[in-house]
């Protein structure tokens, strides 16, 4: 073999053990799951192999998955926007402060790195019916029984925050800080106010941030359901809980892929008109 | 305009403190005396970690959780390693696609792959195991060790190779004795993102995990099903010193390691 060949070789050697991977671990298992969602489960727990629709009217017609797919992306809207509007500021502060911007930022990735668990069940600690703040509020005297703060759609939604919170801002703060600053100063020089140049010259040029890390908070915070479980009430289920009972309780698995793959087409359209606009590039700063 | 920075700066802070304010609670009701893991404090004290310590469910589930962490930071470091290392250092055909294909399974909702992976592999015959567990939180933490390690590796210039080269070095003699070497913190990196990772997951494990197996996460989760017991409070400070002291002294190596190679 010619010199040239195999350096042309080489490349598809180192690679081929992670693209195997991605393939046979997740685009066939994908493939697979499309097939599986028109076969039947029987009541004896078998299988039964063909072409049926009933999984899908059922997940396409019944209300009550509409109303819960709905009701979730209406949550990961609503955390989407929160997050914006808490971290969009604080990334603003940490590019533009004068101390140690690096320090600043990796004090805020800090509860990033804590489980994931941990920092959910934490907001029982706080909220619970014998948490911080009810015994400080009893304490203080301001109310002589404990209130029942948790287990309802907004504690759902602060955990929510709590956990996406540090995507928004890397985003945010690597977009911003990106920026370069003569722009400002130019266009305070021609007359701008701060509050001006910030509106018609730094605002623009982060958006494109802004519009990463909301994909990240809207597609991650739409397709859990340990939050739910975990800080939400009977009634707050959201779309990835319905896929966890279709699986895992009621195994029926046939329903459970028409289910999944419903969330995937959602949440992948999404990612499809963001790539479409923005490309990934964007998201894979934030990432990287 | 000066109160408009200290607006800003005012936000912030409380961002911060919304941030940090449950972990702090964590770990102050982890020392907690008292019987029930709520407040009021009622004095200082490390019984819960004793208790933690001898509680055979949770230890059991901890050695679960490092050894599912260890082998899947070494699968996924070793192959998201090569696979940055053709895409960085050669002219590949359709890198582009390529990229995106190793990066999918973020991409795709975790919950949909969970689901996706084990019915497949249930469907060739594998079902619930370990190995199932271990194949979930590979492919789940391929995309990341990647994104780490080749961001670190365009920053390794490449005529450092090329002398060695031509002094005579194989390519094999080369990549050990040249590339390796200034290549271990980005490694590392990539190891430790993928440990941590493994280490945190819950969506995926609770679809995987056969019964009877539970990691740190699931063990958690499944005791929150009672009520919160000090207990868990004390495992969330272990957790929280583990995963916040590991990458810290990784971070510490890594940058011993560039000093040292003088990347």
């Amino acid at each position: 073999m010619s010199v040239e060949a195999r350096e042309a070789r080489q490349p598809w050697i180192l690679l081929a053990p992670a693209i195997s991977a991605v393939t046979l671990l997740l685009l066939v298992p994908l493939i697979f799951i499309v097939v599986y969602s028109f076969w039947l489960r029987t009541a004896t727990g078998a299988d039964q192999v063909g072409f049926y629709l009933d999984n899908w009217r059922e997940a396409l017609t019944d209300r009550f998955y509409r109303d819960i797919l709905f009701s979730t992306l209406r949550i990961a809207a609503i955390t989407t926007i929160v997050c914006a509007l808490m971290g969009y500021p604080a990334a603003y502060f940490i590019a533009r402060s004068r101390g140690n911007k690096v320090l600043l930022l990796l004090l805020l990735m800090l509860p990033f790195w804590i489980s994931y668990i941990i920092r959910t069940m934490s907001w029982i600690n706080i909220l619970g019916v014998s948490g911080a703040l009810n015994t400080l509020l009893m304490s203080v005297g301001i109310i002589t029984e404990p209130l029942n703060m948790l287990y309802n759609e907004t504690t759902v939604i602060l955990g929510l925050v709590h956990f996406l919170l540090p995507f928004m801002v890397l985003n945010v703060f690597v977009s911003l800080d990106g920026i370069d600053t003569n722009l400002e100063d130019a266009a305070n020089s021609l007359g701008a106010t701060k509050w001006q140049s910030f509106i018609q010259v730094t605002l623009p040029l982060s958006l494109p941030g802004l519009a990463a890390g909301g994909l990240l908070c809207f597609v991650l915070g739409a397709g859990t359901y340990i939050t739910p479980l975990v800080l939400g009430g009977p009634r707050d289920a959201m779309f990835a809980n319905l896929v966890f009972e279709a699986i895992i309780t009621q195994l029926n698995w046939p329903l459970g892929s028409a289910l999944s793959l419903m969330l995937l087409v959602v949440l992948g359209a999404l990612v499809m008109i963001y790539n479409r606009y923005l490309g990934m590039a964007q998201l894979m700063k934030g990432l990287g | 305009m000066r109160w408009g920075w200290h607006l800003i700066r005012l936000w912030s802070l409380l961002v911060y403190g919304f941030m940090f304010l449950p972990v702090a609670v964590v770990v102050l009701l982890s020392f907690n005396a008292s019987q029930f893991g709520s407040f009021p404090m009622t004095g200082f004290s490390f019984r819960w970690f004793v208790e933690l310590w001898n509680n055979d469910a949770i230890m059991r589930a901890f050695r679960t959780s490092i050894v599912l962490g260890l082998m899947t930071a070494l699968i996924s470091t070793t192959l998201g390693v090569l696979a940055s290392l053709a895409l960085v250092r050669y002219k590949v055909p359709g890198a582009n696609m390529i990229s995106t294909l190793l990066i999918a399974p973020i991409l795709v909702p975790e919950v949909v792959l969970a689901v996706a992976l084990l019915l497949f592999l249930n469907f060739l015959g594998l079902h619930k195991s370990f190995a199932l567990l271990l194949f979930g939180h590979v492919i789940f933490t391929l995309p990341f060790v990647i994104l780490v390690v080749q961001a670190r590796l365009v920053s390794i210039r490449r005529d450092v190779e090329e002398a060695a080269m031509s002094l005579g070095a194989s390519p094999v003699q080369t990549f050990f004795q040249i590339t390796l070497p200034l290549m271990m913190p980005a490694v590392l990196a990539g190891a430790l993102f993928a440990f941590t990772i493994s280490f945190d997951d819950i969506t995926g494990t609770l679809f995987w995990k056969p019964g009877g197996v539970e990691t740190v996460p699931t063990q958690i989760f499944a005791m929150l099903r009672n009520s919160i017991s000090p207990e868990i409070n004390a495992l969330g400070t272990v957790m929280i010193v583990m995963t916040v002291g590991l990458p810290l002294i990784g971070a510490a190596i890594a940058r011993q390691l560039a000093r040292k190679s003088g990347t």
